[in-house]
């Protein structure tokens, strides 16, 4: 601190608590103690109170602790003269600002003050809130803010935060000196990754405004997510690094050291002070730095250089003007680049020379049929892809090839057929990292604006928006695209990289056939591809970062929890990076090949997990069932009752035949704790023949979300023929018409499951 | 050639020692600074050469080869005079730890009248570090079992004193590895003593070993458990607003002076100066209160938790009768001058001894007993008072300085990251950033035989300009504090530009006063701290950290270099050196000098050394604290690179009228 920052800090703690407390007397009389509170869709209760003191508020008058605590955080401010230190109360003030800003914020959901109205507004991109009467809009979408992150999105950019590519978040306060540099600072850290949380206000208007003003879509889908034009609605960027902290890290409410120092040594964050800081914004930022979240402001203001509490400088000060650069757009580059090295932040940024902003922010952008140039695929035309490694002397480095018009003759929304065909070698290539490599197309051309991608394979879907092509992107331009992140991703294995487009319709229909013979090749291997037939798996410690003591053991028939890394992948990944997070474990003698135990798995887990887990079976949810880090796809957990297991999506918010919802489950499933009966699984495990194989397999799930069963419908339908059962989809009840025990169990016995007639399952 | 006698200026750099200074000339009295000047010391005593432990001495070794009646060598005759000065210190410290366990047992047990546990959450966590159960158990039954440990680590004859533990694992490797650690804190002093004891042990080298050992068992042992019952039963200090010098005396006021080491009953004192009682007692008398101020340790024990003000330190006790304005001071153990009596006599001032150990002839007994505190607090005050009437002429000198004291352990954890971030990462960034060059504790006592505070100060001063953070205890504290640098202000104007970033995001005065001088058992575990938090190395030796004690004189100085050596940490001691021999007139003399320099530097890592010149003890310490820097592998100190932080800026922005603030909020237009 400084005493400058300490008494203003000092002040406005003392006001919100204060304040907090006003409003929490008025909330007792009007509505009463037992008014439910909550944030909705998030687990975790009120995710800072919980974290900090262990407190689960479920009822307003709960609160009543909180307050007190909060008060008891409260210091006088430092005299003029002859002070006593203040650095140790300032970051208690600091804390007791975010337990009332919290407290302040779930009373107005009671309100409905919470997520903000904000009329005329739409978010792009989900959201938790399904009320549609909150905010006066017609959707879910439209006419409020955000509000707190919804555990959904949590945990799908809960993978992008441990893996890097999304190297951290920054919470915007305030507003900035012009719409034009609030504009190029969210562009900036978009280009970035870095996720953005948008609140505050300077004499009113906030930077969600400004982006407003310019058109910026704000959104989960844009990275950029708009809590609130107060600073109190900050604490929902802080709510979301506890709730990452008990999510990934294994803590649990109360731990508030732990959950802060995670925050310190593993969560990328940095809260941008834009414009005047008030007393509350100083007392807000001194709750931040005890997560070790530096402040960086574009203002005058005092400056705490020395390091501890942060891991860099404490705060610092940029005013704009003095910032160097030809204009205030370069100023607003330098302040971001300043932001990332205070935070110490790692970006990978491969340049890309495309004629539209590029980064993985822009992945989620959705361009709309009104908004479109041209697409390829879908409906009425034809696209594939398709990626060979070929001989060094065969490939051009950095050759890209239309071959056949481009799509200026193509009217406004209309469509072409389009094949891309990538050409690799490398000396480290292998031919089972086609497929590998093969799949990133869909990130490599979804991270330009205005570009979407959607499938893969020969049902590849691309729409190019008129921004985009009015900004002059062209199909040469995807090849651009491809070169430049080969290279950069993937430098390890690829060498050199040709990409050929075609439109030219002879030519297309001769490489689309190459490609499906390529494709079946591939999946002919993929089904040879068995636990049995390899002699090693490999670890994934990706998560470690966030879940330090969570391993993942990736066998050909078993993928990781997440989704996103098979064995194919892990394999690749060893090659790119042979001392990175997946490395192959040597099976060694086999323990028990029902239950997948092998002496070299076992060692494996051991170590990998810091002694934490004795050993692990593959294919086993009742006896040392694998970890999870958080960022599991789905969560299997046994219904005794019914003698067979449930899964359910992360998609689905719905309650659970096991009285929970998906959020309180993974409470139980995640922080890389063994607990039988509990797993948390990448989907496409479900139809392994492994899937929980020692305990009778795919018969005993009961009760599955109807997401899956929608989204998987032919991959379960070949599980369902597989195990000889083929009407078996059907029998599995789902949250439609079941959500308690007693529920299920009529719907089994009534549908004849054949999980009631299998052996006991422990 | 007559003597030339100092001048008040000349006896010490506080102007209101040296008024008072020139009252006693007036008045033709003689103290500590003019029996000084008088009393030349023992060429041969000083020099560690006189042996008079038997009766076939006193021998004095004055020349080449030379040994006693017995055959002792010089060497043998230094290190026998060192330990032995060593082991009394030891016993002080120690013996003021036991009778604070008696008490922590007193208390739990409900025999103790006025005391309470104010600090549970210390107990508990002191308790803890011994595997007492706390949970689901009372503070009383918790201090009891901690009384016990406590009480028995100065008996116990084998195995080691359980407050060690406390120590990095290396260094407690070490001491095993050295045979050093103590098996119990009253063992080594009685062994300590029959070892030099006519014809016992005479190999120099194993006489201070065990001189290590016993000096250990104060440090790690009895002053530890001195601190901790104190924090326990009076609460860990935080910091607070408090006043040091002469001027904190009240004209209008009954002023009892407390003087010595122990807080028992200076802190019953304390809460007897606040009964209505006895202010109405005071003010029947004529007076508008009791003014309670301290002298010596016994001020920095109720300075750093109370705030009572501090009328000054060792070289004060005289000073402070000379005012005339004392009623009573009130003593109880260690530092205190038999002068005092006398003294007292040219006025009214009563002297009271309390503790059953100390009597001195013609001074009033009042003996203190725990079991009846309060009661016997409230009559030492109405003794004061009734002696109020008798007050003659007064001279105050109008000489006092703010300072914020308070820095203990707990508090330094809990400024370094507030409650749910304290640790100490703060303070070792500051270090291996180089914002902070080093540390160095200044520490002791006052010495006539220098002038009184300068030593202190002019160090202290000199190591703040080159960004070293001192920490203070003890009447060393005392001296900086009479000058202000215990103010947060010092920490703007009186240092280096890095440690002014420190100061100032923290709010700390660039000099600690981290309390008595049985405190530096906080230094101990600060130390411990360090280390275990981790970019300082792996044990206390590697820490660019320093010891000074520039005016020392009392044998627990000894004590406490000996144990901080041992644990690693280089000692520098001003003045005249117990082992200093005769250079001039004996060759070699210096034997022991050098083996617990450069000897005990090769088996713990630490060295105790003493440097008379000033300026000398400054490089000394500056080229240690870089050494260690080096070979921690951190940037080497350079001032330059710091001083950015701060809110002078922001403060200029902040005179501006409204529209040129905001107008200039975002900086001023380069080009």
């Amino acid at each position: 601190m400084s005493r400058y920052i300490a008494t203003r800090a000092l002040r406005g703690a003392n006001a919100l608590v204060y304040e907090a407390r006003r409003m929490f007397e008025r909330a007792m009389r009007e509505k009463g103690p037992d008014t439910p509170l909550a944030f909705p869709n998030t687990a975790y209760y009120l995710p800072t109170i919980f974290g900090m003191t262990g407190l689960a508020v479920e009822r307003l008058g709960q609160l009543e602790p909180v307050m007190e605590h909060a008060r008891s955080l409260l210091h006088p401010v430092p005299a003029e003269k002859h002070w006593t230190p203040y650095l140790g109360e300032t970051l208690d003030a600091g804390m007791a600002t975010l337990l009332a800003a919290e407290c302040i914020e779930a009373m107005r959901f009671i309100y409905k003050l919470q997520p903000e109205p904000f009329p005329g507004f739409r978010l792009a991109g989900g959201t938790a809130f399904t009320s549609p009467d909150n905010g006066g809009g017609e959707t879910a979408l439209d006419g409020h803010l955000n509000g707190p992150i919804d555990d959904i999105q949590l945990r799908s950019w809960g993978i992008q935060l441990v893996d890097g590519r999304m190297p951290g978040f920054a919470a915007i306060v305030g507003a900035a000196k012009s719409n034009a540099v609030a504009v190029k600072l969210v562009r900036e850290l978009q280009r970035r990754n870095i996720l953005t949380f948008l609140c505050g206000n300077v004499n009113g208007h906030s930077i969600i405004h400004q982006l407003l003003e310019e058109g910026v879509e704000l959104g989960y889908d844009t990275y950029t997510v708009p809590f609130g034009t107060d600073t109190i609605s900050a604490i929902y960027a802080l709510g979301f690094a506890v709730r990452s902290a008990l999510t990934f890290g294994g803590l649990k409410g109360g731990q508030a050291r732990d959950i802060l120092l995670y925050n310190k040594e593993r969560v990328f964050a940095f809260v941008l002070a834009l414009g005047e800081v008030d007393d509350l914004k100083y007392a807000a930022a001194a709750g931040a730095i005890n997560f070790g979240f530096p402040v960086i402001a574009d203002t005058v203001i005092p400056e705490i250089l020395p390091t501890g509490v942060t891991t860099y400088e404490h705060v610092v000060s940029m005013p704009f003007n003095e910032i160097e650069g030809a204009d205030d757009l370069e100023r607003a580059e330098r302040l971001v680049q300043k932001c990332i090295e205070v935070r110490g932040v790692k970006v990978k940024v491969a340049d890309v020379p495309v004629p539209v902003p590029y980064g993985s922010a822009f992945e989620g952008e959705v361009v709309r049929k009104a908004n479109m140039r041209v697409e390829f695929g879908g409906k009425h035309s034809r696209a594939f892809e398709y990626l060979r490694m070929v001989d060094m002397d065969e490939v051009v480095d950095g050759k890209i090839e239309v071959i056949g018009p481009d799509f200026s003759d193509i009217p406004p929304q209309g469509h072409m057929d389009l094949g891309i065909v990538v050409d690799v070698a490398g000396r480290q290539m292998q031919k089972d990292f086609e497929p590998v490599l093969e799949r990133q197309i869909h990130y490599f051309i979804n991270g330009a604006s205005g570009i979407q991608h959607i499938g893969q394979r020969d049902i590849a879907w691309i729409r190019l928006s008129d921004a985009a092509a009015q900004k002059g992107f062209n199909l040469e331009h995807l090849g651009k695209i491809l070169h430049a992140r080969y290279h950069a991703d993937f430098g390890a294995i690829v060498d050199k990289v040709q990409v050929t487009i075609y439109t030219e319709a002879d030519k297309l229909q001769t490489w689309l056939a190459k490609a499906r013979e390529a494709y079946d090749y591939r999946n002919k291997r993929l089904a040879d591809l068995v636990d049995s037939a390899v002699d090693e798996f490999y670890s994934c410690t990706l998560c470690q970062s966030f879940a330090p003591n969570h391993v993942c053991i990736v066998s050909p028939e078993r993928l990781g929890l997440c989704g996103a890394y098979n064995w194919l992948d892990c394999k690749a990944s060893f090659n790119i990076n042979p001392t990175g997070p997946n490395q192959p474990i040597k099976l060694g003698k086999l323990i028990d090949s029902k239950k997948g135990y092998w002496e070299g798995t076992n060692a494996y887990t051991k170590v990998g997990s810091h002694g934490a887990i004795e050993q692990v079976a593959m294919y086993s949810i009742m006896e040392n069932p694998m970890t999870a880090c958080g960022c599991f796809e789905c969560i299997v957990m046994l219904i005794p009752e019914a003698n067979g297991v449930m899964v359910v999506s992360r998609e689905d918010p719905s309650m659970t035949p096991a009285g929970m919802t998906f959020s309180t489950l993974a409470g139980i499933a995640g922080g890389g704790l063994q607990t039988p009966g509990v797993m948390g699984v990448g989907k496409y495990y479900l139809i392994s023949p492994k899937f929980i194989s020692a305990d009778g397999g795919f018969k005993r799930v009961v009760w599955m979300s109807s997401f899956l069963k929608e989204s998987m419908a032919d991959e379960l339908e070949a599980v369902a023929e597989r195990e000889g059962d083929p009407g078996l989809i059907e029998r599995i009840a789902d949250e439609r018409q079941v959500h308690t025990v007693d529920d299920l169990l009529a719907w089994l016995e009534e549908h004849n499951h054949p999980a009631l007639l299998m052996e006991p399952i422990f | 050639m007559p003597k030339i006698r100092p001048t008040p200026e000349e006896f010490s750099a506080d102007p209101a020692a040296q008024e008072m200074l020139i009252r006693a000339d007036e008045l033709g009295i003689s103290t500590a600074f003019t029996r000084a000047a008088n009393m030349t010391p023992c060429n041969i005593g000083s020099a560690g050469l006189c042996c008079k432990i038997c009766g076939m001495g006193p021998c004095r070794l004055t020349k080449d080869g030379q040994t006693g009646v017995c055959g002792a060598t010089m060497d043998t005759i230094q290190a026998r005079n060192l330990i032995r000065a060593i082991s009394a210190g030891a016993a002080a410290h120690s013996d003021h730890g036991r009778d604070m366990a008696f008490i922590l047992k007193a208390v739990a047990n409900h025999e103790a009248e006025g005391y309470s546990l104010r600090d549970i959450a210390k107990l508990r966590l002191v308790a803890q570090e011994y595997d007492i159960p706390v949970e689901g158990r009372s503070p009383d039954e918790i201090a009891n079992d901690l009384a016990d440990l406590y009480i028995a680590q100065f008996g116990q004859q084998t195995g080691v004193i359980a407050p060690l533990k406390r120590a990095p694992e290396k260094r407690k490797a070490l001491w095993k590895e050295q045979g050093v650690l103590p098996r119990g804190i009253d063992r080594e002093v009685v062994e300590a003593l029959h070892r030099t004891h006519i014809g016992d042990d005479q190999d120099p080298e194993h006489i201070l070993n065990h001189a290590v050992r016993t000096a250990l068992g104060d440090g790690w042992g009895g002053s530890l458990i001195a601190t901790d019952v104190s924090d326990i039963l009076f609460g860990t200090p935080a910091p607070l607003l408090g006043q040091a010098n002469l001027g904190v005396l009240k004209e209008n006021m009954v002023n009892v002076v407390v003087h010595g080491h122990e807080p028992t009953l200076s802190e019953m004192i304390v809460a007897a100066s606040y009964d209505p009682e006895i202010i109405a007692y005071a003010q029947a008398a004529g007076a508008e209160g009791v003014n309670l101020s301290g002298i010596c340790c016994t001020a920095n024990e109720i300075l750093m938790r109370q705030g009572i003000p501090a009328a000054g330190n060792f070289l004060h006790q005289e000073l402070a009768i000379l005012t005339g304005a004392v009623e009573a001071m009130v003593v109880d153990v260690q530092c205190i001058m038999q002068a005092l009596v006398g003294l007292a006599q040219n006025f009214h001032t009563k002297i009271i001894t309390t503790s059953p150990k100390v009597k001195i002839k013609g001074a009033t007994h009042i003996q203190f007993d725990e079991h009846h505190a309060l009661t016997i607090a409230k009559e030492i005050l109405k003794v004061a008072i009734d002696n109020f009437k008798n007050r003659q002429c007064t001279q105050i000198p109008q000489v006092k300085e703010d300072l914020v004291p308070g820095f203990s352990h707990e508090y330094l954890n809990y400024m370094l990251g507030g409650s749910y971030r304290a640790s100490f990462r703060p303070l070792n960034d500051a270090i291996m950033s180089g914002r902070i060059r080093g540390v160095a504790a200044v520490v002791g006592c006052n010495n006539p035989r220098s002038k009184q505070d300068y030593l202190h100060t002019y160090i202290t001063q000199e190591l703040l300009k080159q960004d070293v953070l001192v920490v203070e205890t003890g009447c060393g504290a005392i001296a900086s504090a009479k000058l202000g640098l215990l103010l947060g202000e010092a920490g703007l104007d009186k240092v280096g530009p890095g440690l002014r970033e420190i100061c100032q995001t923290i709010g700390i005065p660039p000099v600690l006063h981290m309390g008595s001088c049985v405190d530096n058992s906080r230094i101990l575990t600060v130390l411990t701290q360090m280390v275990e938090e981790g970019g300082l190395g792996d044990d206390i030796d590697q820490i660019p950290a320093v010891g000074l004690a520039p005016e020392w004189m009392s044998e627990k100085a000894l004590s406490i270099a000996t144990y901080c050596v041992a644990s690693g940490v280089y000692v520098i001691f001003g003045g005249s050196s117990p082992v200093s021999g005769m250079p001039d007139r004996v060759a070699d003399s210096d034997l022991i000098a050098k083996y617990i320099s450069a000897g005990w530097e090769e088996l713990f890592g630490g060295k105790l050394e003493f440097i008379p010149d000033i300026d000398e003890m400054v490089r000394q310490t500056l080229a240690h604290i870089d050494r260690k820097r080096a070979e921690l592998g951190l940037p080497a100190y350079d001032p330059s690179h710091f001083g950015r932080s701060g809110d002078d800026r922001m403060l200029q922005l902040e005179n501006l009228s409204l529209a040129e603030k905001r107008q200039l909020i975002y900086g001023t237009v380069k080009n």
